[in-house]
């Protein structure tokens, strides 16, 4: 295990180093109550233009998604292209964590998990603390690139430089990403309990470990 | 070169704007970028990358097979033409066929190749682009001015300006307000345009992928929020295997902007649902262009070895004064210059190519192992075998190249400018030539050259103990060094002898055929070399040593070169004998001194100096550290000043060819040295001390320039 510590410290200097929030909690409940208070600090509520998107995560159970609801109203997990560019948020969860460019990475064939990732201001990432990698090597050689159809690399916000080189943050992407390093979490590579997405689920399992 | 692209020059260089923002991200790029390669050995990445880029161009046509099996096994429709119209065509056609009325397009440089916007626009289309400096430029009218940032030359109140004339009223000229308002304005188009048009960073053939970077996250919602996706791919972005994108993409992002990683990365590999859940229509189209038959080209074959980082335009000397706009269609740079040549018209790059002042920085830092110098160089040759040389030109190497005469007119000319010569130097010439001393004095021309006072010097030689056998040297002096400086032939000459060495000065030498080789006269410039080759008799000496740079490179690396590329053959045995002996001054006397055959006097006061790196001793020669650590050794203080390997401007006949450019890069390296705050700098080329010598004086500087030779005579014993 130390040597997971050693990497996360790694990819937390990475991705800090750009400009992401990376936070680490010790199992799924504790994460669950992390998002919750950023997306009410964030003032997140049921009412239009202030509400999140969540996108399917292996992870969140029914269960879990009725208890956020109660607890942030204005979480919806039936993300369309309309709700999605309304929302002030938008929650994933990635499959892989790159130590050395604190870069997270997610096979997003399916399109909400891109559109809760582009369109709203602010992403939070779900990623499992085991799901760290060293490098861009290792992970394409953990890809099946056959199977995958968009393979998606996140490294710290939104940002140009086009205007007399000065940089700034937040352009067509998100000007925000906070990523939750879950130790304990049931990520894409541990069956998920069945849910309606079972589909989902076991296009991912395809992935060549 | 025309009237009117000398004055695009001239304008370039009075926009304060331009000067200011490139000037600034040329000194930075330099401190990023080498911190986003820390960790990681350069050298090895790029021949990596080399090997992967180089093996691709070499089959196109496989891999391009290849990659359309497996893209279209998956539902991609793959379109490959060579014929740039038929890539308009095409995608014009798809918009109609599916009535798309507005399109939104992330970067993609293949689209600026072959003009797309404006053909679609043509037809009644929306086209916004939605990278901001390309959106920028769409709007201003304008064509990029980098590869990576399009908008560079650009300030923020220019931004603003467009942005009012042509989007809404009353924006101010604060950057973070003009990004949000870009987001704002763009969201809407994202969200209703039926198209998005992209390009690739890399093709993978094996898997039918293609891989998309970007910052802004634009690439991200061209690719997922439109229902039709068309990727324009040059065949130069295929790759074979997928594992060999990640040399590419450690190496693009460090280049570009200095970054690890990009913000965003897509690999796409098949069409993915949209949001409606009907499958995205995606359309890869594989453009030759030209690259097919550059792939075929012995010499041009490489430059498909190019990312696309723009790495070239950001060290470059001469891009950081001009800007892209001058120097560039719509590849800009080094690098736009060779694919101008290609993908447009060779012709096209004759002007363009002159800008090149064959510094080499760019070959240093290209992570595709491009020799881009060289390839501008046989650019410079094949329009001058098309062309012709101006006459002028013409005019000037047919003296050149008869030893006698170009002797003659320099020893005429030394009589001829008594009335402008003062103290060694020329302040001031009359008529046409005002240009010429208008930045810079020019050194006098001696009145005793070298090949004369070289017969009065008394060789004291004392062969060494260490020494197996008495060794002579021939010294090849150099024009600049035989007719303006011949005080630094006689340091040469001492300090080899105290090393136990006699010098030889073979009389039939000539110029080493660099002023012609640099203009594309390979001709003449093979001429000059079978003349030194025959004059220098290498098999008779031990050394064959020079004190210029330009010339060593000459006579070890530029004979063999010059002679190959104009079918002299029977010559090459010889002109590689002669290199195996050929050794530049300050590369000598290291051996010499850690031989033991040369010692340092005791008790040198110890002086403070800056060192000035010559481009030839750098890039090609690799001895730049060489005279460095000689004078550290004697005791001498080194203070590098800033960007010590930058150019002095000088560049041969370039300082001759384009002055309004010599000038202004000499003014940089001189604001450097001032910057040092030493009295001395030390040089290893007599043309870079002719350059800031004669710099300074204009300057009224007191520091003193000389070559490192002449120093280092005084401190051995």
């Amino acid at each position: 295990m130390t040597a997971i510590t050693a990497t996360f410290e790694d990819f937390k200097l990475r991705a800090e180093a750009v400009g992401a929030q990376v936070e680490k909690v010790p199992n799924k409940s504790a994460a669950l109550d992390f998002i919750a208070g950023v997306l009410l600090r964030e003032g997140i509520a049921d009412a239009p233009g202030a509400r999140a998107v969540w996108a399917h995560c292996p992870a969140i159970s029914s269960a879990d998604r009725e208890q956020l609801t109660a607890r942030v109203p204005g979480i919806q997990f039936d993300v369309t292209r309309d709700n999605a560019a309304q929302a002030i948020a938008g929650i994933s969860q990635m499959d892989w964590a790159l130590a050395d460019t604190g870069t997270v990475v997610q096979i997003a064939d399916t399109v909400d998990q891109r559109l809760v990732s582009t369109l709203p201001a602010l992403h939070i990432a779900l990623v499992s603390t085991a799901s760290i990698l060293p490098n861009l090597p290792a992970l394409l050689s953990r890809v099946d690139p056959r199977k995958t159809g968009y393979l998606a690399f996140i490294t710290g916000p939104s940002r140009t430089a086009d205007i007399e080189r000065v940089l700034t943050i937040g352009v067509h992407g998100p000007a925000r990403l906070v990523i939750v390093m879950v130790d304990e979490l049931p990520s894409n590579k541990i069956a998920p309990e069945k849910t309606t997405s079972d589909k989902i689920a076991s296009e991912k399992m395809a992935v060549s470990q | 070169m025309n009237a009117e692209f000398k004055q695009s020059i001239l304008d370039a260089l009075n926009n304060p704007n331009l000067a200011g923002a490139l000037g600034r991200f040329s000194e930075a790029y330099r401190t990023s970028r080498a911190k986003a390669y820390q960790g990681i050995d350069f050298e090895s990445l790029r021949t990596e990358i080399a090997a992967v880029k180089s093996d691709a161009a070499g089959r196109f046509e496989e891999l391009a097979d290849m990659f359309q099996r497996n893209a279209e096994a998956r539902g991609t429709k793959v379109f490959r033409t060579s014929d740039p119209h038929a890539v308009n065509q095409y995608i014009l056609k798809l918009a109609m066929d599916r009535g798309v009325t507005s399109i939104v397009k992330s970067k993609s440089m293949a689209s600026e190749e072959i003009h797309l916007n404006a053909h679609l626009e043509a037809a009644g289309i929306e086209v916004s682009e939605t990278d901001l400096g390309e959106w920028i430029i769409q709007l201003a009218g304008q064509r990029p001015s980098h590869m990576v940032m399009p908008a560079i030359h650009m300030t923020k109140e220019e931004v603003a300006d467009t942005f009012s004339d042509k989007v809404e009223d009353g924006q101010q000229p604060d950057i973070p307000q003009l990004v949000k308002f870009a987001r704002n304005k763009l969201r809407p188009k994202f969200l209703a345009a039926e198209m998005g048009i992209t390009g690739a960073n890399i093709a993978v053939a094996e898997t039918g992928s293609i891989v998309i970077i970007t910052n802004e996250g634009n690439a991200r919602l061209v690719t997922t929020l439109p229902k039709i996706h068309v990727a324009i791919v040059g065949l130069e972005k295929l790759i074979e295997r997928f594992k060999d994108i990640a040399p590419i993409l450690t190496a693009l992002p460090r280049s570009a902007t200095a970054q690890l990683l990009t913000s965003y990365v897509s690999i796409i590999g098949a069409p993915v649902p949209n949001t409606d859940g009907s499958p995205k229509e995606l359309h890869i189209i594989l453009m030759d262009n030209r690259r097919n038959e550059m792939s075929r080209d012995p010499r041009f074959k490489q430059a498909l070895q190019c990312i696309r980082c723009a790495s070239c335009l950001n060290v470059c000397p001469v891009f950081s004064l001009v800007g892209g706009h001058v120097f560039g269609k719509v590849y800009t740079g080094g690098i736009g210059t060779i694919l101008t040549a290609w993908f447009d018209a060779l012709k096209q790059s004759d002007e363009i190519q002159s800008l090149c002042i064959q510094c080499g920085a760019c070959k240093d830092v290209c992570p595709g192992k491009i020799d881009i110098p060289d390839l501008v160089l046989e650019l410079r040759r094949r329009l001058a075998v098309e062309q012709g040389q101006p006459l002028v030109q013409k005019a000037a190497f047919s003296i050149v190249n008869n030893r006698r005469a170009f002797h003659t007119v320099l020893r005429a000319a030394s009589i001829a400018q008594k009335p402008f010569a003062k103290d060694g130097f020329i302040r001031h010439l009359p008529m046409f030539l005002t240009e010429m001393t208008e930045f810079r004095s020019l050194p006098s021309i001696a009145s005793h050259p070298f090949r004369d006072v070289f017969k009065k010097i008394k060789q004291e030689v004392r062969p060494h103990a260490t020494q197996p056998k008495p060794e002579k040297a021939a010294f090849f002096a150099g024009c600049l060094l035989d007719f303006a400086y011949p005080e630094m032939g006689e340091a040469v000459v001492q300090v080899l002898n105290k090393a136990g060495i006699e010098v030889v000065f073979p009389e039939g030498q000539t110029c080493c055929g660099a002023p012609a080789r640099y203009s594309g006269a390979y001709e003449v410039a093979s001429q000059n070399a079978l003349d030194n080759i025959r004059a220098l008799r290498a098999d008779e000496v031990t050394y064959v040593v020079s004190a210029c740079p330009t010339c060593t490179v000459g006579l070890q690396h530029d004979f063999v070169a010059n002679l190959e590329s104009t079918g002299h053959t029977d010559a090459l045995p010889a002109a590689r004998a002669l290199a195996e002996k050929v050794v530049d001054f300050s590369t000598l006397v290291n051996s010499l001194v850690e031989q033991g055959r040369l010692k340092f006097k005791d008790g040198i006061a110890p002086q403070r100096f800056t060192y000035h790196d010559s481009c030839h001793l750098k890039r090609t020669l690799r001895a730049e550290q060489t005279p460095r650590k000689l004078m550290q050794q004697a005791g001498y203080e080194l203070v590098e000043m800033q960007q010590a390997d930058m150019c002095c401007g000088m560049g041969g006949s370039y300082t001759l060819k384009l002055p309004e450019l010599s000038a202004p890069i000499l003014e940089r390296k001189l604001v450097h040295i001032e910057q040092a705050g030493v009295p001395l700098v030390l040089i290893d080329c007599p043309g870079c001390v002719m350059q800031i010598r004669g710099g300074l004086d204009k300057r009224g500087s007191t520091i003193k320039v000389e070559l490192t030779a002449q120093r280092l005579a005084e401190n051995f014993q």
